[in-house]
């Protein structure tokens, strides 16, 4: 068998990107950023808040945590509901023990559901971040022009009915297609955090804003993909907060500068009884530190719009 | 086909002594992957370049941080410790990212090809086609560094019956797509000989961290390991020791300070000769020509 001869072509082999959609810089070579009170690190909890219909949706793809049994199954059910009813609470009380304000990142039927969630959330002075309908309101680049504008739309009319505006929006498991910058933009959002290519916010061409909310780093990833314990969890995040601030530390005459440190938190999955403690103690040992400065996104990317002049 | 005749076969038991430079028992080289994954490739019959519908975000983006963060924070600590790398290139990276490319020739590093993109795949590919992305290889290197390259690591891992015989042809001198050994062998073609240089896949950061789901201390006492086994064999006869890098991985900032003391472990040692590919492959030529 020949392989097609287009197959050796290159149409878009120039410089800078294969897409229009942002351009290429290099961290090291950005005006450096400095957090408020002189801190390198920036680090950014961001809590998700799921709701997982008791019947999944494959359309375009089943979200990860979601159903996995024959119909009905309670067990993940219920498993992922823990998060909403026990894990997100023990994560905002050591937050708020802390004085600690972060994003969560919310399915609006979350917020219709749980009321008092979302009043915790927003009187605790956290930022919510909308996170798409529910667990089956998955968006990627099969899916249909029409159907992402609906669902993008739809969550940004269920949140106006509440009476809360989100400036920043998450994608389920960070799945967008070609277009879903500019629907985000289109439906009034000034930033995203699914792009996994920074330690530092970036803009899109058309406006909106990027801050990285890296994967690797995330809870999902530490404790369930690689099944590591969450001493390893809070040791892994604990070196990577000792390496960024590090880094930025020495940025005077180097091109470095201020760093994020972005956590993905899963309630259902760091917020259990036997993990808990491993992130508080990492918490601890964070504001010991002296280098961080905890925040919610849109503060962060405040700060960082700030110093690009 | 049963056999496709690579080498010939050598038992590790009573093998003749190789010796590299200072009476240095383990050559060690560092063999970072520059690379550029395109966000909308063509499909290929035999593979998917994504596993989700373009564009594969998390996908695209976290090879993405490589070329925005991770490289020089890679690169920093090689150099720190004085590893030079010598580089898997997609050579497509000369013309996307030209700065990267340039940072790593300026820190004297080596050049060999891993094919145009790390999204196109030699499977299936006849002769001329093959040869049209290995001279394109040559090429665009030699354009952007100066450097003639040496080797070939298939783009993605992916082969044909013909490669190795259409990498003599065309004049490299190692292979480093056999993984066969822990020292070099002499790999046959048509055009002669050529070095099968061990590189790595059980060491390989993106083993390490994909398929073992190791942390990155985890990683680093892995690699510490497979160098204090190494440069004890290797006074029997040298070994070599390859660590293949992808700084999406290895320069994500929960695994670069582990893998720094690694660097640190090797260079304080005394049994290491940290090399490049092709120092490695003259000083083993030197000794076994053909």
């Amino acid at each position: 068998m020949t392989l097609n001869p287009d197959y050796l072509d290159y149409p878009r082999r120039r410089e800078g990107y294969d897409h229009d959609l942002y351009d290429w810089s290099e961290i090291r070579n950005r005006a450096p950023v400095r957090w408020p009170g002189g801190r390198p690190l920036a680090v950014w909890p961001c809590i998700a808040a799921e709701f997982f219909p008791l019947t999944p949706s494959d359309t375009p793809f089943r979200a990860p945590g979601h159903m996995q049994t024959a119909f009905p199954d309670y067990r993940h059910y219920t498993a992922r509901d823990y998060g909403n009813r026990v894990g997100i609470w023990r994560l905002l009380d050591a937050f708020e023990v802390r004085g600690i304000r972060c994003s969560v990142a919310m399915n609006v039927a979350v917020a219709e559901r749980y009321p008092a969630l979302l009043e915790a959330v927003l009187s605790g002075g956290h930022e919510v971040l909308a996170h798409s309908t529910d667990m089956n309101g998955t968006i990627d680049g099969s899916l249909s022009a029409d159907a992402e504008n609906a669902i993008i739309g739809e969550t940004r009319a269920r949140w106006a009915a509440l009476g809360v505006a989100p400036k920043g929006w998450h994608s389920i498991a960070r799945s967008q297609s070609f277009r879903t910058p500019d629907l985000l933009r289109a439906h009034g959002f000034d930033w995203t955090c699914d792009w996994v290519n920074d330690d530092l916010p970036w803009r899109f061409r058309n406006g909106l804003v990027n801050l990285p909310l890296n994967h690797e780093l995330s809870d999902r990833q530490i404790l369930n993909v690689t099944q590591a314990s969450a001493d390893s969890y809070a040791t892994q995040i604990g070196d990577a907060a000792d390496w960024l601030a590090g880094e930025a530390d020495a940025s005077e005459g180097t091109g470095w500068g201020g760093r994020l440190l972005a956590l993905e938190l899963t309630p259902y999955i760091i917020g259990l009884p036997y993990r808990i403690g491993a992130f508080e103690a990492l918490l601890d040992r964070l504001i010991a530190s002296g280098q961080c400065w905890f925040a919610p996104g849109g503060a962060i990317i405040a700060e960082w719009s700030a110093a690009q002049g | 086909m049963d056999d496709p005749h690579l080498y010939d076969f050598a038992p590790w038991r009573g093998r003749p002594k190789l010796v590299w430079p200072g009476g240095r028992t383990c050559a060690v080289w560092v063999a970072p992957n520059l690379e550029f994954y395109e966000i909308d490739p063509p499909t290929h019959p035999r593979r998917k370049s994504w596993a989700r519908p373009h564009p594969d975000v998390v996908g695209y983006t976290h090879r993405d941080y490589a070329n925005r963060v991770g490289h020089t924070r890679m690169a920093d600590v090689m150099s720190e410790f004085g590893f030079p790398g010598s580089v898997s290139l997609s050579v497509a990276l000369c013309q996307h990212h030209p700065a990267i490319v340039a940072d790593a020739a300026a820190r004297g590093w080596e050049f060999f090809s891993h094919g145009i993109y790390n999204t196109r795949y030699a499977y299936d590919m006849d002769p001329d086609q093959e040869r049209a992305i290995i001279r394109d290889s040559i090429a665009t290197v030699e354009a952007a560094t100066g450097q003639r390259i040496r080797g070939w690591l298939a783009p993605a891992l992916t082969h044909t019956v013909n490669t190795l015989d259409l990498i003599a042809e065309a004049g490299m001198d190692y292979t480093c797509d056999l993984y066969h050994s822990d020292q070099p062998t002499l790999a046959k073609t048509k055009h002669g000989a050529i070095t099968a240089i061990p590189y790595s896949l059980e060491v390989n950061d993106h083993y390490g961290f994909f398929i073992y789901n190791m942390s990155p201390r985890e990683y680093a006492d892995t690699l510490i390991r497979q160098y204090e086994r190494l440069a004890s064999e290797g006074e029997q006869s040298g070994t070599v020791m390859c660590i293949p890098l992808h700084s999406y991985l290895i320069g994500q900032p929960h695994r670069i300070g582990p893998f720094r003391e690694v660097l640190r472990h090797i260079a304080n040692d005394g049994r290491a000769w940290v090399a490049k590919a092709g120092e490695i492959v003259d000083a083993y030529r030197a000794q076994v020509p053909a």
